[in-house]
């Protein structure tokens, strides 16, 4: 780790955006982690994407469980609230707050081990609850706090930095995403973040459950030859189905592709995304030729990457609950007891 | 873009902008960290060896440095670079010991007219060679207008006294009050080599209706700052009118506060912010309550009876033609008339040989100017160099130096029997500063502190007598603080495209974004699609060759702190913090002439 602080001048002529914040104000304290890790790069992605969306930092919850991917909320919008939670427990910790302030913006970061071992059943409720956040995983296939050992994400056949050669079947934690109903679904690479910036914000965007796995080479245990997570790899296996341009909901969308390379995607909040097809058959609304996509792709060894699924009109939890609009945390004593009369009337209406 | 060379020595020396900047290229990030780690002895005589006059300069240099500072670029104020160099001159032990030795003559013998800083420069350079090196100079002692012109409660006798001692100390012979009125006869006494050095001695008049007739009480300045300088004179009216804005003037209208004018005022022809005085020598002035008044020409010297009773000025205004070509045109205000008993005319210095005889093989220029080589120094005589001010006319002490270690480098091939045009390569060292995984031999920790003010005397005080220094130095502490808002510039980031993995790290840890990685492209092009914008295109781009996806990288030098965190953050070593040390050429360096090992 580093021993400085990161010094507080910042480039004279940076751009600040709606709020007057340059992307330095987004920043928290300096990483801890190995250097190289690719949760840098996704801190930094957040970083940019909180700061293209010109988002209050008062108004995020970062949440996480345990592990190297689990400590970065500490790194990005130091002015946030934030919750270090148990190991594999952030999807009921998120869930908790969600419900009751469902005014703030979820961010849910958790690692592969996290997500794909001990809070795996966490994450499958999660998704399919429908919570409205952002679940981002930084999964790296291997357990680097305990020195490089399988984690459940890597693939069967890769080898760890010792030779060992992986037998057990990996998690694909897209396509569990996908059926468990995430409304959506993306796949990107920590050292790709011209795909990555969007696809965050746009997840920040969705109303639903969004999630994202961003596949971020462990530099010290999982970066070698034989590593289907290492930056070569996924940078000569990677096969993105499609690139956003632009979405931030301040810039009109320029489209300015040939017709049928674009797709808009209007949001419940009202933000735009602009999809550039790569693979032109590849249709982002269809949930079932997602799964089939993946599925053939995966056999290649091909690694998917891009905004796999989304459900524009998708709801979340609040609505399947009916709750009130107001956020629960903000009810005061007279609407949550409203006194014996109304108590009287319920209990008539159930004679 | 190319792939930068940074085997190219100029490349990394351009990236320190203040010691680029610097005539004499001092090494100044290196003696600012000397200073901060107490080792006031070594920062002094790193200073010696680049500038000669450390005490000297860091009272009075015009400091090109500052400008040109990268801290100026990233927040308000440059580092206290000049008076940084004070410190090690106040501090330090006693370096004698640290001198060279007078050596063995080797028989040749060089002459020196003038002795000023450019003569003293040449024969610091030459006299532990052996030469044998003669300094003659009008005037007592040694110092030429260091000593004349600028006065005491900047520069105090005794830090000349010092500095000029060290190199008649080398075993330079120096004979005071004896003027060289005829190169001719100079030339008789078979020098080996003639140096000229001195300077540009005369005032430039204003000749304006009353000029003559108001003469007694109408001073030219540096002749009258001289006078004050050797005591011959020690008073003036109590009303005083300085004429002119270079720095010169504020000389004079300081010293005139000093010698009984009570109400002194300055007056300039251009605008205020156009005056060629430093903008901190204006401070001081305006601090000792002197006004300077701007935008009026002087048209007429007022008299009574042979007595000066005023000056009469005309208010003009600027106007810019369509080339931009500024003149100065009558504003319509009705001319004013300043009471004054004295004036002082510091409208500019000009060269002067009348001594120099027509057929002494020296050619002049249609401005009465030697004809002297800009890199040799050589006039059209081949044993006869010109330097500092009585070259290229009237600049600062730096140029001076800078200007003699390269006279004193071609005398020395000269009577050596080389060719002079030949000048060697500086000496370069690059070399990694990385002590661990996270350490190394620099402090790069970047400190935010803003510039620390340099301590006055109080002015009450300060006004009572000449000889009393107004600044009073950096104490330790302060210096300290000062010396850490240096940003280590010559602490090069040196990158190496074969151990990148592209992973990012560098440039999301750069607290500047000074590093992008990104498709290579024409410089103009490139420099619109970099993290950051890139307003200062004299600053170089540092792009590497192509990278394993075909993009390269791209650092833009203009704002980089040189903390180091690009090279703790990389998880390959692909970035490295190493120091760019460049040594120039003096007169005896060793340096072979063209090959030169990189980073």
């Amino acid at each position: 780790m580093t021993y400085i602080a990161k010094p507080k001048f910042h480039h004279p002529g940076l751009k600040k955006n709606e709020l007057g914040y340059t992307h330095r104000d987004y920043e928290g304290k300096i990483s801890t982690l190995c250097a190289g890790c690719g949760h840098d790069s996704i801190t930094a992605s957040i970083i940019e994407a909180c700061y293209e969306l010109s988002i209050e930092p008062h108004r995020v919850a970062k949440i996480s469980g345990i592990g190297c991917s689990s400590k970065t909320p500490d790194y990005f919008l130091g002015n946030s609230h934030g919750f270090n939670s148990v190991h594999g427990r952030m999807p009921s910790v998120l869930t908790g707050a969600n419900l009751a302030n469902r005014d703030l913006i979820y961010l849910g970061v958790s690692g592969d081990g996290d997500s794909a071992s001990i809070g795996f059943g966490q994450f499958a409720h999660s998704i399919r609850r429908g919570v409205n956040m952002t679940y981002i995983v930084e999964n790296n296939g291997v357990y680097g706090l305990t020195k490089g050992q399988f984690s459940a994400t890597a693939d069967r056949g890769s080898k760890s930095k010792k030779g060992v050669t992986n037998t057990d079947n990996a998690i694909d934690l897209v396509a569990i995403a996908l059926q468990l109903g995430a409304t959506f679904v993306a796949r990107s690479f920590s050292g790709d973040k011209t795909q990555l910036v969007p696809l965050i914000a746009a997840a920040i965007g969705h109303k639903g459950a969004s999630f994202i796995d961003v596949i971020s080479p462990c530099i010290a245990f999982n970066n070698h030859a034989g590593s289907t997570k290492s930056f070569d790899y996924v940078r000569e296996h990677n096969d993105a189905v499609n690139r956003l341009d632009v979405l931030v909901g301040r810039d009109p969308i320029a489209v300015d592709y040939a017709p049928g390379t674009v797709q808009v995607v209007e949001q419940h909040d009202g933000s735009k995304i602009a999809l550039r097809k790569i693979d032109a058959d590849y249709d982002p609304h269809d949930r079932l030729g997602a799964q089939t996509f993946l599925a053939k792709h995966a056999a290649k060894g091909q690694i998917v990457t891009g905004l796999l699924y989304v459900d524009p009109d998708a709801e979340d939890l609040h609505a399947h609950l009916n709750t009130v609009d107001a956020p629960l945390n903000t009810l005061e004593a007279d609407t949550l007891c409203p006194g014996s009369s109304v108590l009287d009337k319920i209990n008539a209406s159930l004679r | 873009m190319k792939p930068t060379d940074i085997a190219a020595p100029d490349y990394f020396h351009k990236v320190v902008d203040c010691q680029w900047a610097c005539p004499a290229h001092t090494p100044v990030p290196e003696y600012i960290r000397l200073i901060a780690q107490g080792r006031y002895s070594d920062a002094y005589m790193i200073n010696w060896k680049s500038n000669v006059f450390p005490g000297i300069l860091g009272r009075t240099c015009d400091r090109p440095c500052e400008p040109a500072c990268r801290r100026g670029r990233v927040e308000e104020t440059p580092v206290a670079i000049c008076r940084l160099k004070r410190v090690a001159a106040d501090f330090k032990d006693d370096i004698k010991q640290r001198l060279p030795y007078p050596t063995a003559k080797n028989g040749k013998r060089v002459a020196f007219v003038g002795g000023g800083p450019a003569s003293l420069t040449v024969a610091r350079d030459l006299a532990p060679l052996g030469y044998h090196c003669t300094v003659f100079d009008g005037d007592p002692e040694a110092g030429g207008m260091m000593r004349t012109q600028i006065p005491k409660f900047r520069l105090p006798n005794s830090v000349i006294d010092e500095e000029t001692g060290y190199i008649l100390g080398l075993g330079v012979e120096f004979k005071g009050g004896h003027r060289i009125e005829s190169m001719k006869a100079l030339l008789a006494e078979k020098y080996d080599a003639i140096f000229v050095g001195s300077g540009a001695p005369r005032g430039r008049e204003l000749d304006i209706p009353g000029r003559k007739e108001a003469a007694a009480n109408i001073h030219i300045g540096i002749d009258w700052l001289s006078s004050v300088s050797f005591g011959h004179t020690d008073k003036i009216g109590k009303r005083v009118i300085v004429l002119g804005g270079g720095n010169t003037a504020m000389d004079c209208c300081r010293t005139a506060r000093r010698l009984g004018g009570e109400k002194v005022t300055v007056v300039v022809r251009s605008g205020f912010e156009e005056m060629k005085a430093s903008p901190w020598e204006k401070e001081d002035a305006i601090h000792e309550d002197i006004p300077i008044l701007n935008y009026m020409v002087p048209v007429e010297f007022k008299h009574v009876a042979g007595k000066l009773i005023g000056v009469t000025f005309q208010h003009v205004k600027a106007e810019y033609d369509a080339k931009g070509r500024r003149n100065l045109v009558p504003s319509g205000d009705p001319d004013q008339t300043i009471p004054c008993d004295d004036v002082l005319v510091a409208v500019g210095q000009e060269n002067a040989f009348p001594w120099i005889e027509q057929d002494c093989g020296i050619e002049f220029d249609k401005w009465h100017m030697p004809k002297v080589d800009p890199k040799t120094f050589v006039s059209t005589n081949p044993k006869v160099f010109f330097g500092g001010d009585a070259a290229f006319g009237p600049k600062n002490i730096i140029w001076a130096v800078a200007q003699g270690h390269d006279a004193a480098l071609s005398i020395h091939k000269m009577l050596s029997g080389e060719d002079i045009t030949e000048r060697p390569l500086p000496e370069v060292h690059v070399s990694s500063q990385k002590m661990g995984i996270h350490e190394w031999s620099y402090d790069n920790d970047v400190s935010i502190d803003k510039r620390f003010k340099v301590p006055h005397r109080d002015k009450v005080v300060a006004l009572k007598d000449i000889r009393t220094e107004v600044e009073l130095g950096y104490d330790v502490k302060l210096a300290l603080g000062e010396a850490h808002r240096c940003l280590n510039c010559d602490v090069q980031t040196v990158f190496s495209t074969s151990l990148c993995i592209e992973c990012d790290a560098c440039a999301d840890i750069c607290p500047m974004d000074c590093i992008t990685f990104t498709n290579n492209g024409e410089e103009d092009d490139l420099r619109h699609r970099l993290k950051a914008p890139s307003p200062h295109p004299d600053q170089d781009l540092y792009v590497s060759s192509d990278l394993k996806t075909g993009r390269v990288m791209v650092k833009d030098e203009d704002v980089c702190l040189h903390c180091g965190l690009c090279a703790e953050r990389c998880p390959t070593g692909a970035w490295d913090m190493q120091k760019y040390f460049i040594e120039m050429t003096h007169a005896g360096s060793t340096c072979p002439t063209k090959s030169r090992s990189a980073a």
